[in-house]
């Protein structure tokens, strides 16, 4: 199935793709709107500045999600290949804050739940870092992994 | 009734069998017994559910057709009372007999009430443990409803939060010195105390009750308190009789090898909060009461079960909580050097020995990307192969080598 990767070479850490996954999901009409005003879109990507080196990680959807597992909720589970959190159920608790190895679960905007990369299958199906990323240090593509 | 798999309990460490099994095992019989009559569900969003940020149905652990979907026939409402490892059956209270192939024993364990003189006086007396215990208390809360809770740990303080929400009077009484003495160092509780104590929630520390009369308790100190409401939240206590009546080894918790089978008899296994397990950051064998240990333990016996190789070698104590909007991530032990930040409500404390990370506490905004850290403890890295000074300041994947790094990053992960 055809996930997100990150080529490192390439990613000039300008942190855009933070912005337009932030933008993606937060259910605002304009960019502007999702930061400005007091309100602060949280974004499921996270551009990595240390040591010198810059790289984006996001949800790798891992084969053994360990979020999924140890959610106290049943809130976690993987549909298609895709890591989702039903936020009906979630209660944020965070702990799948706690077990994502790669902490790739973001603590949600309100406080009150987890919020977390699911390849914009909400938002139209073409992850929005990639198509932000100006660089190409993001991809969308298949890489033969089992889902 | 006869079944290839019987699990009694229907909780984190069942789900964690059920879908175990039928990993292996699409077509073997499976039962489940419970003496709550209840649908798979939450236990810690019992909490939720009577502060009222979920509903009932949304506090299910698992879909509603669970059952179904994995063939799991129910025998909800009833009690096993004993088990017979030589003709292998579950005897219930109601006189049935469930014969099965193999066992899991994933009971849980108990509300430990200790004994206090005048308790069986009290009205409104509860625990803090099941679907049926809220159900009780919504009755009996009326807005302003003055209520005392013995126990300061994680689950008297859940009720706490929860009740606020109905405008109560709360004291919290504990024995120990501080509030949650199981997961936070005396700085870190004093720090949480004050955050929970702005809520409106009264603590007495080091303070008891001696006895009761009718709905007035008389505490150590003999002052005298008055109260609508008995929460009593001071411990738990593994459920171990049926392991104890198959033959099982039983300590504190049920023993159980690597494989999560039961010590001493065949064809039964354990899981859950009823066990002991090893704990990685201490090398100690005790109980670790956790939704991911439960999980993972039922996990690991539904594939053993079902003829498959597995086994449970990763247990720590790791519990993510918040209260009155102040969260806190914690596991592992406190012990060794220890890396700190304080800066008011945000933490961090990272303690490691022999270039090991074993146990951190995180509140705050330090939440962020706790799993970093976790991961270090769960797999044991060695710190010297990692930036351990960058790792400190903020958890990140750029303190791994560049080939651990681009094997996340380039593959699913795949999270061991
Ligand atoms: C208020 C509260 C908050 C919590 N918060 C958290 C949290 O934030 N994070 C976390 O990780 N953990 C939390 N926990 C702990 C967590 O709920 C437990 O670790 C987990 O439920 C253990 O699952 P289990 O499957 O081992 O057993 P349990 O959930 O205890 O289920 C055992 C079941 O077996 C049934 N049973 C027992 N004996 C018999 C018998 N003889 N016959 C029939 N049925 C029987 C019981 O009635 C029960 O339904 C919390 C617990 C409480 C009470």
């Amino acid at each position: 199935m055809k996930k997100v990767y990150v080529n490192e070479e390439r990613c000039l850490g300008c942190h855009l793709c933070e912005y337009y996954c932030a933008f993606a999901n937060s259910g605002e009409a304009e960019f502007y709107k999702a930061f400005k005003l007091g309100r602060s879109a949280v974004p499921r990507i996270k551009v990595e500045d240390g040591n010198g080196i810059n790289f984006a990680v996001q949800c790798r959807h891992c084969d053994n999600p360990l979020c999924m597992k140890n959610c106290i909720a049943g809130a976690i589970s993987k549909v298609d290949g895709v890591v989702r959190i039903d936020h009906e159920k979630c209660v944020g608790c965070y702990t799948c804050v706690l077990s994502c190895p790669y902490g790739c679960v973001a603590v949600g905007k309100d406080g009150h739940s987890a919020a977390k990369c699911e390849l914009c299958t909400a938002n139209g199906g073409i992850p929005q870092c990639v198509k932000g990323c100006i660089n190409g240090a993001i991809v969308f593509e298949e890489r033969g992994e089992t889902a | 009734m006869k079944f290839d798999y019987v699990i009694v309990g229907n909780s984190a460490a069942a789900a964690g069998c059920i879908e175990g099994i039928r990993e292996h095992d699409k077509k073997g019989s499976i039962a489940v017994i419970s003496d709550e009559k209840y649908h798979i569900y939450s236990r810690p969003l019992i909490s939720y559910l009577l502060k009222g940020d979920v509903s009932e149905s949304r506090m299910q652990y698992r879909p509603a057709d669970f059952y179904k979907v994995n063939g799991v026939e129910t025998l909800l409402g009833k009690r096993a009372v004993s088990v017979d490892s030589k003709t292998k059956q579950v005897a219930l209270e109601s006189g049935e007999k469930v014969e099965y192939g193999k066992l899991l024993l994933a009971t849980g364990s108990k509300p430990f009430v200790p004994p206090m003189d005048g308790l069986d006086s009290v009205q409104n007396r509860f625990s803090f443990m099941k679907l049926d215990d809220v159900k009780g208390i919504e009755k009996a809360v009326k807005k302003g409803a003055k209520v005392l809770i013995i126990g300061a740990g994680l689950i008297g303080l859940k009720a706490a939060e929860a009740l606020e929400h109905y405008g109560c009077e709360m004291t919290v009484i504990d024995l120990a010195d501080r509030i949650l003495p199981s997961i936070l160092d005396k700085q870190i509780s004093e720090i949480m105390q004050r955050h929970i104590e702005a809520h409106g929630v009264k603590f007495l520390l080091n303070m008891s009750a001696k006895s009761f009369n009718k709905n007035t308790a008389t505490l150590t100190n003999g002052e005298e308190l008055q109260f609508d409401i008995l929460i009593t939240a001071v411990g738990v206590r593994p459920n171990t009789e049926l392991a104890e009546s198959a033959g099982g080894k039983v300590e504190r918790g049920i023993l159980t090898d690597k494989k999560q089978a039961v010590k001493g008899v065949k064809n039964i296994w354990a899981a859950g909060d009823c066990t002991v397990s090893e704990d990685i950051t201490t090398g100690t064998s005790h109980i670790i009461a956790i939704m991911p240990n439960a999980y993972a333990q039922g996990l690991v016996a539904g594939h053993n079960m079902a003829g498959a190789s597995d086994k449970f070698e990763q247990a720590f104590p790791m519990n993510a909580i918040g209260f009155f909007g102040l969260h806190i991530i914690t596991a592992g032990a406190y012990t060794g050097d220890c890396y700190e930040e304080v800066d008011g409500e945000n933490v961090k404390k990272l303690f490691s020995c022999n270039n090991k990370l074993c146990g951190f506490i995180l509140m705050g905004e330090k939440i962020a990307r706790a799993g970093i850290y976790t991961a270090l403890i769960r797999e044991q890295t060695d710190l010297t192969t990692v930036d351990y000074e960058l790792l400190c300041r903020t958890p990140q994947l750029a303190a791994f080598a560049k080939e651990k790094r681009l094997d996340i990053l380039s593959k699913g992960g795949g999270a061991a």
